[in-house]
């Protein structure tokens, strides 16, 4: 129990329990993990919801709405109905490698969530390298998908995986930076720290690292307009093609607890995490995650899948030079412009963000201009 | 310096998605709401006139699929046909209306009614009097413009989506 042990700063709320209770602080490692856990499959199955809902009226549809009241109950029984299901494991599949691999896909969602402040203090463990974690914490699950890949014993499967890696890989790089930046500015690495820093949500601050980050994070979850190593109207299923059942539920819902971390992340560095006024700050912090999960639906909705060639570019090319020099100008304005009020550097930002993206739509090409973008 | 590739059909993209969210969905609850069909829709069966029919198997010989049976004999106080049997098997039914089409007395219609699947293949095969029109089995307007004259007129999801903005 690693997190656990590093969980040094209990929260005051609390420290309120009798300190001779039995047990210490497991009490708050056992509260605060059936909290994270509830958090997490409650709010998978909203954002299941909140997904088929919004992407349906955004094509004019309806959606579900027959499980329940305005199909509030579907996530629910596509849960039964893949709970039922055969599990197949092919014959030549490792077994063992089989099995793990929507386990460990999974479980880094839910640990990164022990680092991610519900309100002031209230966090299993108030790491002073938070963000470093979570950074660290979220590549686990790319081994889950190569383990899947590989376990299976398919070649599509394993080439899925493979792309799928190289993807994910890539994409690691811009996220790092845009959350040094962010770090920069805050002076911490504690998440916590991160939001008490807020006063001017970081977004405004920060526009270009917020636009580089919430681009390569959904790049990085594979959702659309990134999802081309699974994309569901054109391949059968990538990484995950020989898994079934219960199994298959693991990735599904992997996929959107990555979903809920990539915003819960967001909402924590840029939009001034549970800080808010007069709403409890939990409520605070949930609509806001919301808020940011429904741009991702509804950039998916709006945006057709990129080739492979125009993913790596755009990772490599677009989002990693920004990326370098946004961190560049950040360190700049910090050193020499520390007592500047924000409201001046608010505009200076966003000047310095439409600037640099003007020039580099002239800078950005594929195969030596030969492609068209 | 020409600047157009910064984002601005991204911008355009994500409006026209976020309007279509504020916009009525264009979906109709199939059971509960229906939409009235076109008015000379080629429906799922064949209506038959027996008092207009004259037996002269026009029909059988131009449908295509040859799913149209007629027997006739020969009554020879009322000097005509009498039609024994007339039998169509839907099932192979292609509804291309050529058999309303080339009937000369016009005796034959196409069905408006589109809900008729059935649970057995021997259900598909219609014979006699189970062509005949009745209040479930109303003829269209292909073909018959008199018809499609008194029949309500279809309504298009384009109507649906103005008239509830």
């Amino acid at each position: 129990m690693a997190i656990v042990n590093l969980g040094l700063n209990i929260p005051n709320r609390l420290q309120t329990l009798p300190p001779d209770w039995p047990g210490g602080f497991w009490w708050h490692w056992l509260i605060f993990t059936v909290i994270i856990i509830a958090f997490v499959l409650l709010l998978v199955m909203g954002y299941i919801y909140i997904e088929r809902r919004g992407m349906g009226r955004m094509q004019a549809r309806i959606g579900p709405n027959r499980a329940g009241p305005f199909g509030l109950l579907q996530p629910i029984a596509d849960a039964i109905k893949i709970l039922l299901k055969e599990d197949i494991i092919p014959t030549k599949a490792d077994k063992i490698v089989h099995w793990l691999a929507p386990v460990i896909a999974f479980t880094p969602a839910l640990m990164i969530f022990a680092v991610v402040p519900f309100q002031d203090g209230a966090l299993l463990a108030d790491l002073n390298i938070g963000i470093l974690y979570v950074v660290a914490v979220s590549s686990v699950s790319t081994v889950g998908i190569f383990m899947a890949g590989w376990g299976s014993n398919n070649k599509y499967s394993l080439l899925g995986a493979m792309r799928q890696i190289a993807a994910v890989v890539s994409y690691e790089i811009p996220v790092v930076l845009a959350i040094a930046s962010v770090v920069l500015i805050a002076g911490s690495l504690s998440l916590n720290q991160i939001v008490l820093a807020q006063d001017i949500p970081f977004i405004l601050l920060q526009p270009l690292g917020f636009l580089l980050f919430f681009i390569a994070g959904c790049a990085e979850i594979n959702r659309s307009p990134f999802d081309l190593m699974e994309a569901d109207s054109e391949l059968v299923a990538g990484f995950h093609t020989e898994y079934s059942g219960m199994k298959f539920a693991m990735f599904y819902l992997a996929e959107y607890a990555e979903a809920l971390v990539i915003s819960a992340i967001i909402t924590t560095l840029f939009l001034s995490g549970w800080r808010g006024p007069l709403l409890p700050p939990w409520l605070w912090f949930v609509l806001k995650v919301i808020a940011v999960f429904f741009v991702m639906v509804w950039t998916r909705t709006t945006l057709p899948r990129v080739r492979i060639d125009q993913l790596m570019a755009l990772a490599w090319k677009f989002l990693l030079p920004l990326a370098l020099i946004n961190l560049f100008i950040t360190g700049i304005e910090i050193l020499t412009l520390p007592a500047t009020s924000p409201w001046v550097m608010i505009p200076v930002n966003f000047a310095i963000m439409a600037v640099l993206i003007l020039l580099w739509s002239k800078f950005f090409k594929l195969g030596w201009g030969r492609v068209e973008v | 310096m020409k600047f157009e590739r910064y984002g601005k059909g991204i911008a355009k993209g994500l409006t026209v998605t976020i309007r279509h969210l504020l916009r009525h969905p264009v979906t109709s609850q199939y059971p509960e709401q229906r939409l009235n069909v076109s008015r000379r829709i080629r429906g799922n069966e064949l209506i038959w006139d027996k008092t207009r029919c004259t037996g002269c198997a026009t029909c059988a010989r131009t449908c295509p699929q040859g799913c149209i049976e007629i027997i006739t004999s020969v009554s020879t106080e009322e000097n005509k046909y009498i039609v024994d049997k007339f039998e169509v098997d839907t099932g192979y039914c292609i509804s291309c209306g050529l058999c309303v089409e080339a009937c000369p007395y016009e005796a034959l219609f196409m069905g408006y009614a589109f809900e008729r699947a059935k649970y057995r293949r021997g259900e598909l095969v219609q014979t006699n009097e189970m062509l005949l029109a009745s209040p479930e089995r109303q003829p269209s307007g292909y073909m018959h413009p008199e018809i499609a004259a008194q029949l309500p007129k279809q309504t298009l999801l384009l109507e649906k989506i103005t008239e509830e903005e």
